[in-house]
């Protein structure tokens, strides 16, 4: 028996940028229906991680398996691709000439050619499992940062991704807005979707992840269950960021 | 005081040259009209063309628009009128004009249609492309429109300056305001049809600086 195929499989991925070497020799398979969380300082490749994953930043070695494709072989459509790949960033860059509905269906309109009802109707259901159905008609800059980052995400699951990345989702929300993003992304783990975070907010890694990964400078240090990593790291590197961040 | 009104207000002259300063007048709107539109979609073709940032192909771009910012468009219509002829290409002074300051404005209006372009965040570009629109989508779709928004009141200060020096067109003999009010001046030998072009200036500019005005409380940042 062969083990299911992963979702997404990187091997020896590396990316620099001139002299800086910001991924350093990445593997890292994630399975289906998988939360792999990756924490790590400022500056550790995290971003650079994720943004390989879809190409939005080109490797300058290794493989990327997609669903058992090799997303950066030259014959690959990679908008084709990238549509079933959710992204989430740290600053929502919602299209601030587009209404929250808008938003979610500019993809469903160009890159699924839905015409407009069943675009708008799709775009819809995306905004009310996100808790946002009653906003579809307002501007991003009439939405709160935490309204904002769950329309962001409706714009991503619109598209029926069969992988979601999150870049530090919170990061950017007062600390009152993060549960409303947090419980957004606890429901979408219960469906079975499956994630791949970048983000300091540890006690959703514990109580959500499966796997959590500490990278620093361009490589994974270490990985283990949630609960191995925060009680018993077995790095200094990671004891040390780990001390800093949690304050004790 | 009669004689400033002599000079400037002598009815019988206006009477006179009336007929020919609204000749004019239509050759003016005619030539403003026709550069406003060439030169504005010229420049946002350029612009578009810029953003797929082909090296070559951007050097050339902005090699021939800092050229056509620099040169004063009297010297452009100038060359083009008088010294064309000398190697095959001759065009009337309508066209000369024409195309001297449609090059102007497309290149004014292609620098700030492109600084638009940059000025919409990398966000923007980064999330319409992981939803998997492509270059040209994302451009038309999600950069244009907000960058489109940024470049209105700067755009349309420069089309009002660059549709008013359609008065140097006189330069080459085309029959629009400032020629017709010269020669009706040098006929009469009174100023009074110079007046009467000023007068005739105020009305076509007067509103658009207004309208100018308004654009910009419109259109500035914040929507
Ligand atoms: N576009 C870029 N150009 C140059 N250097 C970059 C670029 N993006 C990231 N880097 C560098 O790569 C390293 C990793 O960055 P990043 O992946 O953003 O880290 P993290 O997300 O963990 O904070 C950093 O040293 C950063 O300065
Ligand atoms: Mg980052």
């Amino acid at each position: 028996m062969t083990a299911p195929l992963p979702m997404l499989d990187l091997k020896g991925v590396r990316k620099s940028f001139g002299a800086i070497e910001a991924l350093k020799g990445i593997d890292l398979s994630v399975a289906r229906q998988e939360l792999v969380f990756i924490i790590g300082p400022s500056g550790s490749g995290k971003s650079t991680l994720l943004r390989c994953c879809n190409r939005l930043e080109e490797p300058t070695a290794g493989q990327v398996l997609f669903d058992g494709v090799d997303i950066l072989s030259p014959g690959i459509d990679i908008n084709e691709t990238r549509r079933h790949i959710g992204m989430v960033f740290q600053s929502f860059n919602l299209y601030p000439h587009l209404t929250a509905l808008g938003n979610v269906t500019l993809a469903l309109r160009r890159v699924l050619k839905l015409p407009r009802d069943d675009a708008n109707e799709r775009g819809r259901a995306a905004l009310d499992e996100v808790g946002l159905a009653e906003r579809a008609h307002a501007w991003p800059n009439e939405l709160s940062g935490g309204q904002q980052q769950r329309v962001a995400i409706a714009r991503a699951l619109a598209l029926e991704p069969k992988v979601m990345l999150f870049d530090e989702p919170t990061s950017a929300l007062d600390p009152e807005l993060v549960g409303s993003v947090l419980d957004v992304m606890r429901a979408m783990r219960e469906s079975g979707m499956t994630m791949l975070v970048v983000s300091h907010e540890m006690g959703f890694a514990r109580e959500a992840a499966d796997r959590v990964l500490f990278m620093d400078e361009g490589e994974v240090v270490e990985e283990g269950a949630p609960a191995r990593i925060f009680e018993a790291p077995a790095h200094a590197r990671t004891r040390e960021f780990l001390r800093r961040v949690t304050g004790h | 005081m009669n004689r400033i009104a002599e000079n400037f207000f002598d009815l019988a002259v206006m009477a006179k040259y009336l007929p020919s300063i609204i000749d004019g007048v239509w050759v003016t709107i005619h030539l403003a009209v026709l550069i406003v539109l060439s030169g504005l979609a010229l420049g946002f073709v350029l612009a578009v063309v810029r953003a797929f940032q082909i090296r070559p192909v951007n050097w050339l771009i902005v090699l021939v628009v800092d050229v056509f910012r620099a040169l004063p468009p009297i010297v452009i219509m100038i060359v083009f009128y008088f010294a064309l002829p000398f190697v095959g290409i001759s065009m009337s002074g309508f066209v000369v004009a024409w195309l001297s300051l449609t090059l102007v404005l497309a290149s004014f209006a292609e620098e700030i249609f492109w600084t638009g372009i940059l000025s919409v965040d990398r966000g923007q570009w980064e999330a319409a492309r992981s939803t998997g629109l492509g270059f040209l989508q994302t451009l038309r779709d999600v950069v244009l429109p907000q960058a489109v928004r940024l470049t209105i009141p700067p755009l349309t200060n420069r089309t009002i300056v660059i549709t008013k020096s359609t008065a140097i067109a006189s330069v080459v003999a085309v029959q629009e305001i400032l020629t017709q009010a010269s020669a009706a001046q040098a006929f009469s030998a009174n100023t009074t049809p110079l007046t009467m072009a000023a007068i005739a200036y105020l009305i076509i500019f007067f509103p658009l600086v207004v309208l100018s005005r308004w654009v910009e409380s419109r259109f500035g940042w914040k929507r």
